[in-house]
């Protein structure tokens, strides 16, 4: 491993000069479960690490009556030890507790989940269906970018140099929505995703029609896949098998995978017709209450 | 491009209950700091990638495994590892459970079993059999089956 310094700011200010400064050369830290293992393999040779826990706002987590907001370095027990979080995004709570096994969870978050831009990312499809925006800082001021446009390829985010994740921004859902996260993998834990699916739906009163639904795909394209088509086409039908089983059919058609040691194409186009199905039926089911 | 050394963090740590004062190079694992710069080698190297779980050892109540921990993170926390475990009068109890149940053979990775075992047991005494499983499936044993290492974290709790 290259030597690098060992920087802890305690500002987003701070911590962007140092980004400038170093160019490719540092990186924010925030678990560091990634970070470390691509400094540790040479995948990265960096001078300067910058560690961002001790920046409050980074730190920060919060449930709003307008959403909810996950600093950058949150680690992922936090999201889904916290009972609010629980009741009210329960998708996200899906992948938070699924990245890797415990020891992984006291440490890595689902702010570093998105930077690392894994295709299989298991925290990245649930943001991308409950609509989160990511929160970046510059030396230029703050932008939001929607975090289905986050990952630009795999290991790819559209961060440039001296760019800072300050947050994830999730609004709140409304009543009768309900969403839901799980992935394929062939242990029960500590595994990466042959194939992953994100449902968020939005029932009508009734609880019998859908209004709206987004649904995403993880390990199946070069990043995490919204499949707005597959969602799209839930608008309006009525709650049954028939109209699931078409979306989870459109959900084949939109993955877009690669044949590799974890499995092949039509493995995986198959895993994401049948969990897109299970997905869409969870999350009706906690639409429903 | 500056080829110099980076300069090394001062920390202020307790480990085990002790307090301990270390320059810690900016790049050095908490792992490697425990092992070589105080010679706390009872935690194991494994896969120095965050699978194995053999470097387990806990930071202010949290397990972590240390090789993704750097050494400079842990000034002003409480590190617990291994060596910790056990006191003058006696072994700790998994610890005990794990030599009555046979719950190891090679033994490289029981110290980040115990640990881990015992971040679980601190906050919930009763866990049930598929609760350790899922909580230890961060920590691989090559040796075990794992059956004996559940016993044995089962014959420990109340």
């Amino acid at each position: 491993m290259h030597p690098f310094a060992y920087v802890a700011p305690g500002t987003v200010d701070e911590a962007i000069a140092v980004l400038n400064e170093h160019g490719d050369r540092a990186r924010p830290m925030a678990g560091g479960t990634d970070l470390l293992v691509k400094a540790r393999a040479n995948v990265w040779e960096l001078d300067a690490v910058v560690d961002i826990k001790n920046i409050p706002e980074l730190m920060n987590l919060s449930v709003g009556s307008d959403g909810l907001s996950i600093g950058a370095g949150v680690p992922c027990y936090e999201v889904y030890e916290n009972s609010e979080i629980v009741a009210d995004y329960p998708g996200i709570v899906d992948g938070a507790s699924i990245i890797g096994g415990i020891q992984i969870q006291s440490r890595a978050g689902l702010g570093g989940n998105l930077c690392n831009a894994a295709p299989s990312g298991d925290g990245i499809c649930p943001l991308i269906v409950y609509s989160a925006v990511a929160r970046i800082a510059s030396s230029s001021g703050i932008r939001e970018v929607p975090v289905e446009d986050f990952c630009t390829g795999p290991s790819q985010t559209v961060l440039e140099t001296g760019d800072l994740l300050v947050s994830i921004e999730v609004p709140k859902p409304a009543a009768n929505s309900g969403a839901a996260y799980t992935r394929f993998i062939p242990r029960n834990e500590m595994d990466i995703a042959v194939a992953g699916v994100g449902v968020f739906v939005q029932l009508d009163s009734s609880g019998q029609n859908f209004e709206s639904a987004r649904i995403a795909l993880a390990s199946v394209g070069p990043t995490p896949i919204l499949a707005a088509t597959t969602g799209n086409s839930l608008a309006g039908k009525p709650v049954n098998d028939e109209s699931i089983a078409a979306a989870a059919s459109l959900a084949r058609d939109a993955a877009t995978p690669i044949t590799d040691m974890r499995g092949t194409i039509e493995q995986r186009k198959q895993l994401v017709e049948v969990l897109t199905g299970r997905m869409i039926k969870q999350a009706v089911e906690r639409a429903r209450g | 491009m500056t080829t110099n050394t980076p300069s090394k963090v001062h920390v202020t740590t307790t480990i085990n209950g002790q307090q301990h004062e270390l320059l810690v190079p900016g790049y050095m694992s908490l792992l490697d700091t425990l092992r070589e710069l105080i010679g706390l080698t009872g935690t194991k190297e494994g896969c120095l990638d965050g699978n194995c779980g053999a470097c387990t050892v806990s930071i202010d109540g949290r397990i972590v495994d240390s090789c993704l921990v750097l050494g400079a993170e842990v000034d002003g926390k409480e590190v617990s590892t291994i060596e910790g475990m056990a006191t003058p009068e006696g072994l700790h109890p998994l610890q005990q459970a794990f030599l009555e149940e046979a719950a190891l053979q090679c033994g490289i990775c029981t110290p980040g079993f115990l640990v881990a075992a015992k971040g679980l047991l601190d906050n919930e005494p009763s866990p049930s059999e598929g609760r350790i499983r899922h909580w230890l499936a961060g920590n691989l044993c090559r040796c075990t089956g794992y059956d004996k290492i559940v016993r044995a974290v089962q014959k420990a709790s109340s």
